[in-house]
């Protein structure tokens, strides 16, 4: 099981405040698709916006990114730059 | 990435490259300082039209009725726009990705539809045969207002009877939602640990309140296009800007045209800085071309990039730290509202996740406020939302090693961030080079050497993500072996050179015999826009794969002239090698090419990604300064910029990108800003009044280059070209404060103030 963080406002929205999760997947769709069946709605939230960092390493865009059972997976919001 | 791992233990190792760190003269050069490059306002077309803008003089109003009919009839005059021309969007039609946009609010910040939200908003556009005569018809445009009371600064539209410049817009992310209507667009907010049980085991707590003005990016060329449509509704821009993918995707959206009915040519760019990520004339100008049946060309005076581009944002912060009497920081707190313009937007979030990310801080709390005021919607300027957190942030921590009596840059080494901290935002840092940046800045000649009466020393460190992305390139061999490699990645800063040195180190030829070029829409796949400090990260690593995949093709045609195993070819120095006998001559990649026809056809590579591995940036600034007390004037006598770069693939201008990002802080802490007056039009729209450093202002600026390898990268490459503008609100500041014996909170440091400052003791 991964531990999978979301942001502050997306936990209020849906997860009654609760930021962190251990959710069991293969990578960041599994993670999503779980996520969702325990806080519907969910899904289409983490899919606006928001880029997603496993072990540190961010993915602006997301979907099929693996993941272990170790992994530190964080919902962040997209980084955009001048 | 098969050779990854061997480029990097060259990196730890002793440097083996032959192109990479060199300093070549870039390819563009003779070009730009010979007056022969094409920038956007360059190109002209037989037939060609000048289309004007007509602009709101009024900060909020509601327009009643527009009537060109008079200006239609004026002779010379071809066409005329108006928001009515445009497609209507659905207001929940959202981009995210590199930038999170509402096209609905991007349509109405091209054009005006039932309210003008700041002076200088667009009302209408108009093409006419010549620049006199669409000028002329621009005063024939009747445009009924109704004035509305303008809202200018965060404080006044969070009142709570202040005007709303969106009916509808209740404050996201917080809970529940408001039932009214309000200029508070978000609320967003990052948290490790608890905050307040951590403050209660401080020593010492520091805490204060900063604000900032609105400050613009001031680059020197105006947004400038050509648009010509033709019977089959087929369009071509030639434009200045940070992309000409996002060009065509976002006229695309806003005039709901197929994307591959618009082809877009990118000229040369006069600076950017962030401020041409976003469209203001090309969709006009299209619209106007088609009306018209002609080409039309705008161009945007001074006074509209100031009037009506994007700034960003001014506002305000609270920092509060805590420590222990040793110097650990055992808690920090950011509050902040930023100024978001006329659309929500402003980059607050990012202030939020990167003003405490320079340090190990086990509890931590950021919020920010996004306000919606009667400005121009703000837009991306060099590392978006950092430099107002980092001054806060920065500035608390001077103050801090003041009260504690240590050295400012010992604080900081003694709570850097390293690889495994957790930044605000949660995630764990890879392979940093935080420390390393503050360490060498500690040893420099100037922060040891001494000072003179009225002088002030102030440091300051920064980071900034740097982000990966979409990037394409195609490595072309011409048949007498010289090569061509094509990206879809606009050159904004010396990136067609640092493409080539990457090229000619993997196909191991010299570096005359590659031309670099930023290729049109149609030449090559899609690539995001030339921002976020990427460019030489993400499409450099597309095109070391690009050729990788051509010295791979050409292997393949040695070996089989040969007649040997593709693993029996090596590529060394710009040949193809047979490993295990001599009996073959090495083929250069000249013979190669010349027989490409007997060998299959053309040879290339290419390589479109979405690149990984984006290593984090990190920087420390040494100033110091001289205050005159008679007058107020601030001298930067010697300033220092120290960042980790990863690896400089071209030394010269990582240089000359950390002098531009240092100057462009200065500028922000002495000088700029938006002055308004009492009806919320914008007083200084010229560079005589809206004050950028030049270069008799400045000291030569010392650019150390740190170099820890990013392992994301075949060659440990880190962006560089935000970092830069991090620290220097701070580091500045903090020397003014040192200087005049004054803690300055509120930017620019303008002689007037800190005279009052002063006066005030």
């Amino acid at each position: 099981m991964a531990d999978v963080v979301v942001p502050i406002e997306v936990a209020r929205s849906f997860c009654e405040g609760r930021t962190d999760h251990r959710v069991d997947g293969d990578n960041i769709r599994d993670l999503v698709k779980e996520l969702s069946k325990l806080y519907p709605g969910i899904d289409a939230r983490l899919n606006q916006g928001l880029a997603v960092a496993i072990d540190g390493e961010i993915f602006q865009d997301w979907l099929l990114e693996e993941v272990t059972p170790s992994s530190q997976v964080n919902f962040i919001p997209a980084i955009e730059g001048g | 990435m098969g050779n990854e791992k061997d480029y990097l233990e060259l990196i730890d190792g002793e440097k083996k490259f032959r192109h990479i760190g060199t300093r070549p003269i870039r390819p563009d050069g003779v070009d730009k300082v010979t007056g022969r490059a094409n920038f956007g306002a360059d190109f002209t077309m037989n037939g060609m039209l000048h289309g004007r803008v007509v602009r709101s003089p009024h900060a909020h109003a509601k327009i009643k009725s527009i009537n060109s009919t008079k200006a239609l009839k004026l002779k010379g005059v071809k066409a005329v726009v108006t928001g009515k021309d445009f497609p209507t969007l659905d207001p929940s039609d959202k981009a995210v990705g590199e930038v999170t946009v509402s096209f609905f609010d991007m349509s109405r910040n091209v054009i005006a539809r039932d309210k003008v939200l700041y002076d200088g908003h667009a009302v209408a556009a108009v093409a006419a045969t010549s620049p006199q005569i669409a000028e002329k018809a621009l005063a024939l445009i009747e445009v009924e207002y109704e004035v509305l009371k303008p809202v200018m600064t965060v404080s006044e539209a969070m009142k709570k009877n202040a005007p709303i410049l969106h009916k509808g817009m209740k404050t996201s992310g917080v809970e529940p939602t408001p039932s009214r209507s309000s200029n508070v667009a978000s609320r967003a907010e990052f948290k490790l640990g608890d905050v307040n049980k951590a403050f209660k085991e401080a020593d010492i707590i520091v805490e204060r309140d900063y604000t900032t003005q609105t400050v613009h990016q001031g680059y020197i060329e105006p947004h400038a296009c050509v648009a010509d449509i033709n019977a089959d509704d087929m369009a071509t821009i030639w434009s200045s800007s940070q992309g000409q993918f996002m060009v065509r995707a976002l006229v695309a959206k806003l005039l709901a045209m197929n994307t591959s009915k618009i082809k877009v040519i990118p000229s040369e760019i006069g600076g950017g800085f962030g401020g041409k990520t976003i469209v203001y004339l090309e969709p006009l100008a299209v619209l106007l071309a088609k009306k018209a049946g002609r080409p039309v060309k705008m161009v945007m005076t001074r006074d509209e990039v100031m009037r009506a581009t994007g700034p960003t944002s001014g506002g305000h912060a609270r920092a509060k730290i805590g420590a222990k009497n040793d110097g650990t920081i055992v808690a920090g707190e950011l509050e902040m509202e930023y100024e978001a313009g006329a659309f929500p937007g402003s980059p607050v979030g990012l202030g939020c996740m990167t003003g405490f990310a320079p340090y190990n801080l086990k509890d931590v709390s950021c919020v920010g406020w996004d306000v919606v005021v009667n400005r121009p919607k703000a837009a991306a300027y060099r590392a978006p939302g950092a430099p107002v957190a980092a001054f806060a942030v920065e500035s608390a921590m001077d103050e801090l090693a003041e009260q504690l009596k240590i050295d400012p840059l010992k604080l900081r080494i003694k709570n850097a961030a390293v690889e495994g901290t957790q930044a605000p935002y949660g995630v764990k840092f890879p392979r940093i080079g935080c420390l390393e940046t503050l360490t060498e800045a500690q040893t420099t000649d100037h922060y040891n050497s001494p000072l003179g009466p009225n002088q002030g020393r102030g440091v300051a460190s920064g980071f900034w993500f740097n982000i990966g992305g979409q990037s394409s390139a195609s490595v072309m061999v011409n048949p007498d072996g010289t090569v061509i490699v094509a990206t879809g990645s606009p050159d904004i800063g010396g990136s067609r050179a640092s493409m080539a040195l990457m090229a000619a180190e993997v196909l191991g030829i010299e570096l005359q015999n590659i031309k670099p070029l930023v290729a049109d829409t149609e030449s090559v796949p899609y690539s995001d826009l030339t921002g976020g400090s990427r460019v030489t990260f993400a499409t450099g690593k597309a095109v070391v794969e690009a050729a990788e995949d051509a010295v791979n093709d050409m292997k393949r045609r040695a070996a089989k002239i040969w007649d040997v195993d593709f693993d029996q070819v090596e590529w060394k120095d710009g040949s193809a090698c047979c490993i295990e006998t001599d009996v073959h001559k090495p083929m250069t990649i000249a013979d190669i090419a010349a027989m490409a026809g007997k060998t299959g056809g053309a040879i290339s590579g290419k390589a479109n990604i979405n690149a990984k591995g984006a290593g984090a940036a990190f920087a420390t600034h040494i100033c110091d300064v001289e205050v005159d007390p008679e007058t107020g004037h601030v001298t930067v006598l010697k300033y220092t910029a120290v960042q980790d770069v990863g690896t400089a693939i071209h030394p010269s201008y990582v240089e000359g990108q950390m002098q531009g990002g240092a100057v462009q802080g200065i500028g922000w802490a002495l000088n700029e800003e938006y002055v308004y007056g009492k009806e919320g039009q914008l007083q200084n729209t010229g560079f005589l009044d809206y004050r950028v450093p030049v270069a008799s202002d400045m000291p030569m600026i010392d650019a150390i280059i740190v170099e820890v390898p990013n392992p994301g990268h075949p060659y440990g490459v880190r962006g560089v070209g935000e970092v830069p503008i991090v620290p220097p609100l701070a580091a500045v500041a903090n020397a003014v404060s040192h200087a005049i014996g004054i803690r300055m909170t509120d930017l620019p440091m303008s002689p007037p103030k800190i005279l009052a400052a002063i006066d005030a003791e």
